[in-house]
């Protein structure tokens, strides 16, 4: 067991985790688009960005690969942390809008605006269906191939694979393929529908059982109220 | 499928067991012997040492070193790094272009040049720079690109005229012979 400082609380850790795993332990939420319990952490979405180290030194590092140390101090609400990952995210809302993942990511994170051209890619190469083929479905189809802008995830040869089972696993864990509320063909970058969304169901029903999961609406709601609360007591 | 070449079981066998599983190793020694990566080559490499096609695949698209389609027997290799690109490599590229009339990443009909572009090529001092069948060009501009390849060129129609003339000679020798032993 070692000591890190989470966001200014001193808790104890199990050696070799890492600070992702950590602070979600100690129930601290980090957005993340590229990591997924069992597959090994990928660090390519950057999204699950912390702060270490000192103010004046401190440094951005990926929580999902960075291992934890003795007396690491971790910040992960920090402005610094807050404004990298709204920019990242408006990155990502501009490369594959019509996600719906990346869409509630976004709402989440109140990113409301969209400064960069809209590309409409179907894929933001973050590995995860590479990682799901060859670690979990021991298949090996696909993989990534090219370099730079060319870079894109496909069999070999672009050839019907003789590996694939058709498991459907990589679709499975995908974050492009799931298409956002208004379909594929919505024409804004942004959708930002659940932040405009006026009163959670919750109100009308009281005990509603929800098949939303947490809707990002119901969540913004409580949030907001929590908001208030804190800032009367304040 | 387009022509694929025969697999040269032994040269593979050879290049795992000089190499163990250093992929890229194995795909140079493949290439050298090729001139580029054919398919099948590949395919029975994976099956020989166990390393999933994908990830040959991964590796060889990954390095422009690497090429999955036939090339010319002249391989022109423009840079357009950084260094190279502010010095005017893109003139260079489109002048030897224009001579050749192809575009980057073909080969002439004939199947004696073909055109690369890489992104650096280590030696920016020198830019721009192009290679020409492993010899390094240096300080080019768009004329003196025209000329290494023109002089190339001529020296591969001289070379083959030679080879044809030759040819020829023995054909002329032949008959010769057939007469003697007839006597
Ligand atoms: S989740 Fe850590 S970089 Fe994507
Ligand atoms: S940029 Fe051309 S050699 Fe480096």
């Amino acid at each position: 067991m070692i000591e890190i400082r989470l966001n200014g609380q001193r808790v104890k850790v199990e050696e070799g985790v890492s600070v992702l795993d950590a602070s979600r332990f100690y129930g601290v939420h980090i957005p993340t688009l590229c990591f997924l319990e069992g597959l090994s952490p990928y660090g390519g979405c950057r999204l699950c960005l912390v702060e270490i180290g000192k103010p004046g030194q401190s440094k951005l590092v990926t929580s999902c690969t960075y291992k934890v140390e003795e007396g690491l101090v971790v910040r992960t609400q920090s402005e610094r942390v807050i404004k990298r990952r709204q920019m990242l995210l408006e990155l990502y809302l501009a490369t594959c809008p019509s996600s719906k993942i990346i869409q509630d990511l976004a709402s989440k994170h109140h990113v409301t605006q969209v400064r960069f051209q809209p590309r409409h890619e179907d894929c933001i190469l973050c590995g995860l269906c590479v990682r799901m083929c060859k670690e979990q479905m021991q298949g090996k189809a696909i993989n990534f191939a090219h370099r730079g802008t060319e870079r894109a995830v496909c069999t070999p040869f672009d050839k019907k694979s003789e590996e694939c089972r058709l498991c459907g696993g990589c679709m499975y864990v995908c974050p492009a393929c799931q298409a956002r509320c208004q379909g594929p063909g919505a024409e804004e970058a942004i959708c930002n529908a659940c932040l405009n969304l006026p009163q959670p169901c919750l109100e009308h029903f009281d005990n509603a059982m929800c098949y939303m999961d947490p809707c990002v609406a119901c969540e913004l709601e409580s949030k907001r109220e929590h908001d208030v609360k804190g800032g009367k007591k304040a | 499928m387009d022509f694929q070449p025969q697999v040269n079981e032994e040269l593979l066998d050879q290049a795992i067991a000089l190499h163990g599983l250093s992929l890229v190793s194995i795909l140079h020694q493949v290439q050298d012997h090729y001139g580029y990566l054919p398919e099948v080559v590949l395919r029975a490499l994976c099956r020989k040492s166990g390393i999933p096609l994908t990830e040959i695949y991964g590796v060889a698209t990954f390095y422009s070193y690497f090429s999955l389609k036939p090339r010319g027997r002249h391989q022109i290799t423009v840079c357009s790094g950084t260094s190279c690109h502010v010095r005017g490599s893109g003139r260079v590229i489109k002048e030897v272009c224009n001579l050749l009339q192809i575009q980057i990443g073909q080969v002439t009909p004939d199947g004696e040049f073909s055109i690369e572009t890489v992104n650096c090529l280590g030696c920016c001092a020198f830019a721009p720079v192009m290679v020409v069948n492993g010899q390094y060009h240096v300080h080019l501009s768009p004329a003196k690109a025209r000329e290494i390849i023109i002089s190339i060129r001529e020296d591969a129609a001289r070379e083959s005229d030679l080879q044809t003339q030759e040819a020829e000679q023995e054909r002329e020798a032949v008959p010769l012979q057939k007469d003697v032993s007839l006597r």
